[in-house]
Parts: structure tokens; C-alpha cells; sequence
């Protein structure tokens, strides 16, 4: 954990998430879409972000539909991964039918849990539509995603493979804060 | 990103039985399962997690439900099937357990699903091949799925999923348990768990010996009942009996059966559960067997989840074995 570098700190985060919570607001009014909205966050971490930004939206616009979703069953890399991959539930308490779904990660690097979690979305019934955020977008993608709104830009510091980009959130972690660090030898994650 | 949680990891390839497994790896195998349930009320009803993978269900002996719901798991998790049985296959004309195996394997299989009416058969398997092998029933030894979907139905019942821990409750199992495969991966799990057994029948089915396992045997279940918090009763299986074990089945019923008059002693909570397939008017009444305390048809239900959730794990086992 040598070189490590903070990105952000508690208070630069929630700065973030009232940032993010504002891009969205904005957007579902200029939509003008007459369908429902619901909000997915990916486990582990994005479920955590999710529900902190469906705090801070218009609560007649969501109506508490907060879901989680676990894209482990729908990974890629399942035989090629070193740890154990731990299967959760996916909790998702509404019709996803023709809904406006804004699906919510932490981290967007290669695409590729974003795709599993499209994928997940696509088999749980047929959404209207699907937006992107993500707390940071690190840059590094091997699939042709985008996020349609962002917290921290980081695709033009080119960082590489080799750095690792972590959000730690409470309650899952100790505090909030973003950190970078070169990923330690011996380690293919 | 790092897991939450710990640095645990599966370690095994197959499941033979709970005897095999510790309580980490019964609470893992569960809290797995638990993620797999929802996949089965969802209107696609597949995820891909197992996609590319060849799964056999080997069965030499008769299996319906279990049969079925191997088969079912398996498709949930998009693998392939391939249903062998016993009977009119080359088995019968003369092939050894192995050499049947083998043949299997080198077909590309994943994964052999193995029902066999010898005590050991799916060890025995699994030393011959490199494959995974899942034990759906050995003779009178284990059967660890069912036991497996018994504790997961009583801790969803129990609300403990958080925890699994079983420590204060009493459970009963009743009936054939000497020649139940079932009871004794029941009794494993449970006791791993920390829960109490108390093993009822008549001596001939259920001995003291059963003590040495660290549970009680009792002979007279009016006794067991009021101190009990789920009851599991097995069915008579005649076709493993070699001689008569008892007077009549009628006799049997009166002493061992759970009636709606009988269960009245026990506390109003006691959940009642059964393998299947159930003699009706035997070891349970109907009255029983459809009441609100019976678990039967949830323990089918969760049978698809456990067994996805074992499939799942013993063919992504992690590259860095550790037993």
C-alpha cells in the first residue's frame, strides 16, 4: 500500500454526490419522459452510492425505487479471476419494465461490470431506458461504454494497468475517501 | 478492488458430504444459495454463469424430485445436461462404476451428478476422475444437497440467515435412521451449525450408537416433542429394509407417526419438514403434511437454489487449492 495517493476525502466526496445528484435532476426534468425512474447501484459499492443519490432526488420523480444489483452470475472472468467470487442477492422490489433505470457504479474502467449489469437489467424485464453514473470514470475501457454522468474525470491522466483506483465507502469501508495506488505485485486484480 | 469480507475461499472440487465440509464452508455454500433464489422468480429464469459447462446426472438409482431439480439448477445456470440412468445403459451389461466414469469424462464433462444405492460410490467416483462430482445420494451415507436445503429452509424459517448460527435450537429427525442417508447429512450440518439432534425411532431404526455422533436417541417421540423447535420425519424406506425392523406399518404409524392430535404437544411453533416422498397417513398425516408448519414444499423450492449455489462453487473453485 506504498505510494498510495488520496483523490478525495469525505467531504470532496459528498461534493461529488450532490454534484452527480444535481447533473441527474437536471436531466430526468429535460427528458420529459412520462415513465417511472428507479435507481440500480452495483454491488458492492455502487449500491452504497445509489442510495445516496436517491436521497438527493426528487422523491415524487423515484418514488423509493432503489434497487441493488449483483452481476457476479453475469461476470466474464469468472475462470480467469484468483479470489473467490461471492454471489449476493440482487434486490430489485419493482417492475423494471418500462422504466427509466439510472444504473449506478463507483468505478468505470474496462466497461465490462457494466455490461454484465446491462445484461443482468436485460433479463429482469425490458427497461426504457438506461443512463450511466459513476463516481469516477478512470478511463481504460475495453468495451464501447460511457457514462452519462460522471463525478471525478480521470481519462485524460492516462493511468494505466498498472494504478489501481479505489473508492472507499462507509459503511462498507472505514471512511470515504478515493485513493490510487500501483497495484502490487502478484496481484492479476 | 478488494472483496469485503474475508479471504475466504472454496476449497473443494466436489461435494460428497456435509461430514466433509466445516461450518464456514456450509455458511458460504448457503449465503450463496441465498443470492441464486431470486433467479428462479424472475421471468428469465437463466443466468449465465455456467455457460460452456457439460453437467451429467449419473443416476443409479430412482430419483424424481431430486432428479429433476439437479437438472433444473443446472439449466438456470445455463450449463448443458446429460441425463444417464442405471438401467439400460452399459452398466448393466457388466461395466464397472470407474470405467462408466471415465467414458463420461472423456466425453468433456464438467461436472457428474451421481446417484448410487452403495455407501461410498461417490467418493469412489470422484477418486477416478479429474472432474467435479456432486453426491445426490450414496446408499445409506449422505446426501448433502437434501441436507444442505433442510438447514437453509430452517434458518430462512428462523430468520438466522445473517448469522446461520444454530445454537439454542433442537431438531428432531424420526424415523428410519439407520438406513437414511439423509438423517446423517442432516445430523453433520446441524451439529457443525450448533444446533442439538435428537434422533427418535425404534430401536431397531435408530440405535444408541448414534450417541457417539454427539446426539441424543430417544425412543418415544411424545416425550421429544414439546422440547423441540423443528421436527424432521423421514420416510420408511422399504426398499432398503433386508428383514422386518418392525411389527407393522400400522404399529409404526401409531408410535412414530406425526398426526394433527400428536402434534399438539409440541410448542405451537415447531416447523415440520420431509424429504419426499412422503407415505401419506405413515409418518405423517395429510393434516400435517398441508399444515402451516410444514416446510415441504419451501424445501423443494430451496433445493434449486442450494444445488445451483454447489454447482457453482465446485466448478469455479480458485486455482490455489487448499485441501
Amino acid at each position: 500500500m506504498s505510494h498510495m495517493t488520496t483523490l478525495a476525502d469525505s467531504s470532496k466526496i459528498a461534493s461529488l454526490v450532490d454534484d452527480l445528484a444535481g447533473q441527474i435532476n437536471e436531466a430526468i426534468s429535460a427528458s420529459g419522459s412520462s415513465h417511472p425512474w428507479a435507481i440500480v447501484g452495483i454491488r458492492s459499492r455502487g449500491d452504497l452510492l445509489a442510495s445516496r443519490l436517491a436521497e438527493k432526488i426528487d422523491p415524487a420523480v423515484i418514488e423509493k425505487r432503489l434497487g441493488v444489483l449483483d452481476i457476479t452470475l453475469y461476470r466474464d472472468d469468472l475462470s480467469e479471476i484468483n479470489h473467490q467470487p461471492v454471489v449476493r442477492t440482487t434486490e430489485i422490489p419493482f417492475d423494471i419494465d418500462n422504466t427509466n433505470i439510472v444504473l449506478v457504479d463507483d468505478v468505470l474502467m474496462t466497461g465490462r461490470s457494466i455490461r454484465a449489469a446491462l445484461q443482468s437489467l436485460m433479463d429482469l424485464g425490458r427497461p426504457r431506458r438506461i443512463w450511466l453514473a459513476v463516481l469516477v470514470d478512470r478511463g481504460g475501457r475495453e468495451l464501447p461504454i460511457s457514462a452519462d454522468f460522471v463525478g471525478v474525470d480521470l481519462k485524460d491522466e492516462k493511468l494505466g494497468d498498472e494504478m489501481i483506483v479505489d473508492v472507499h465507502l462507509m459503511p462498507l469501508d472505514d471512511q470515504d475517501c478515493i485513493t490510487t495506488h500501483p497495484k502490487q505485485k502478484g496481484s492479476t486484480k | 478492488m478488494t472483496q469485503a469480507g474475508s479471504d475466504y475461499a472454496w476449497p473443494h472440487r466436489d461435494l460428497l458430504g456435509l461430514e466433509d465440509l466445516s461450518a464456514q464452508d456450509i455458511r458460504f455454500l448457503l449465503t450463496t444459495a441465498h443470492g441464486f433464489e431470486d433467479v428462479s422468480t424472475r421471468s428469465i429464469k437463466k443466468v449465465p454463469a455456467l455457460r460452456g459447462r457439460v453437467v451429467v446426472n449419473l443416476f443409479f438409482e430412482d430419483s424424481t424430485r431430486t432428479r429433476s431439480s439437479f437438472t433444473l439448477a443446472a439449466s438456470r445456470l445455463s450449463a448443458d445436461t446429460l441425463e444417464l440412468t442405471g438401467k439400460g445403459s452399459s452398466v448393466s451389461k457388466g461395466e464397472t462404476l470407474t470405467d462408466t466414469a471415465r467414458n463420461i469424462e472423456a466425453m468433456g464433462v464438467d461436472l457428474i451428478v451421481c446417484r448410487h444405492s452403495h455407501s461410498g460410490a461417490a467418493k469412489h467416483l470422484a477418486h477416478a476422475v479429474n472432474c467435479s462430482v456432486i453426491n445426490a445420494g450414496d446408499g445409506q451415507h449422505e446426501h448433502p444437497t437434501q441436507g444442505l436445503l433442510d438447514i437453509y429452509t430452517l434458518c430462512k424459517r428462523w430468520d438466522l440467515m445473517d448469522t446461520m448460527d444454530l445454537t439454542g435450537k433442537s431438531v428432531a429427525i424420526v424415523g428410519d435412521i439407520a438406513h437414511s442417508r439423509v438423517a446423517r447429512s442432516n445430523i453433520h450440518g446441524l451439529l457443525k451449525l450448533g444446533a442439538k439432534v435428537i434422533l427418535v425411532g425404534p430401536p431397531t431404526l435408530c440405535p444408541r450408537t448414534f450417541e457417539s455422533l454427539g446426539c441424543e436417541v430417544s425412543h418415544n417421540l411424545d416425550d421429544v416433542l414439546p422440547r423441540i423447535d423443528a421436527i424432521n420425519m423421514l420416510r420408511i424406506q422399504f426398499e432398503r429394509m433386508t428383514s422386518q425392523f418392525f411389527p407393522s406399518v400400522r404399529e409404526y404409524a401409531k408410535i412414530f407417526g406425526l398426526t394433527g392430535k400428536r402434534i399438539t404437544k409440541a410448542k405451537p411453533e415447531l416447523l415440520v419438514m420431509h424429504p419426499g416422498p412422503i407415505n401419506r397417513g405413515v409418518e405423517l398425516d395429510a393434516a400435517v403434511a398441508d399444515g402451516p408448519q410444514s416446510t415441504i414444499l419451501e424445501q423443494v423450492t430451496h433445493g434449486l437454489a442450494v444445488r445451483m449455489a454447489g454447482m457453482f462453487l465446485c466448478l469455479n473453485r480458485q486455482s490455489n487449492p487448499t485441501s
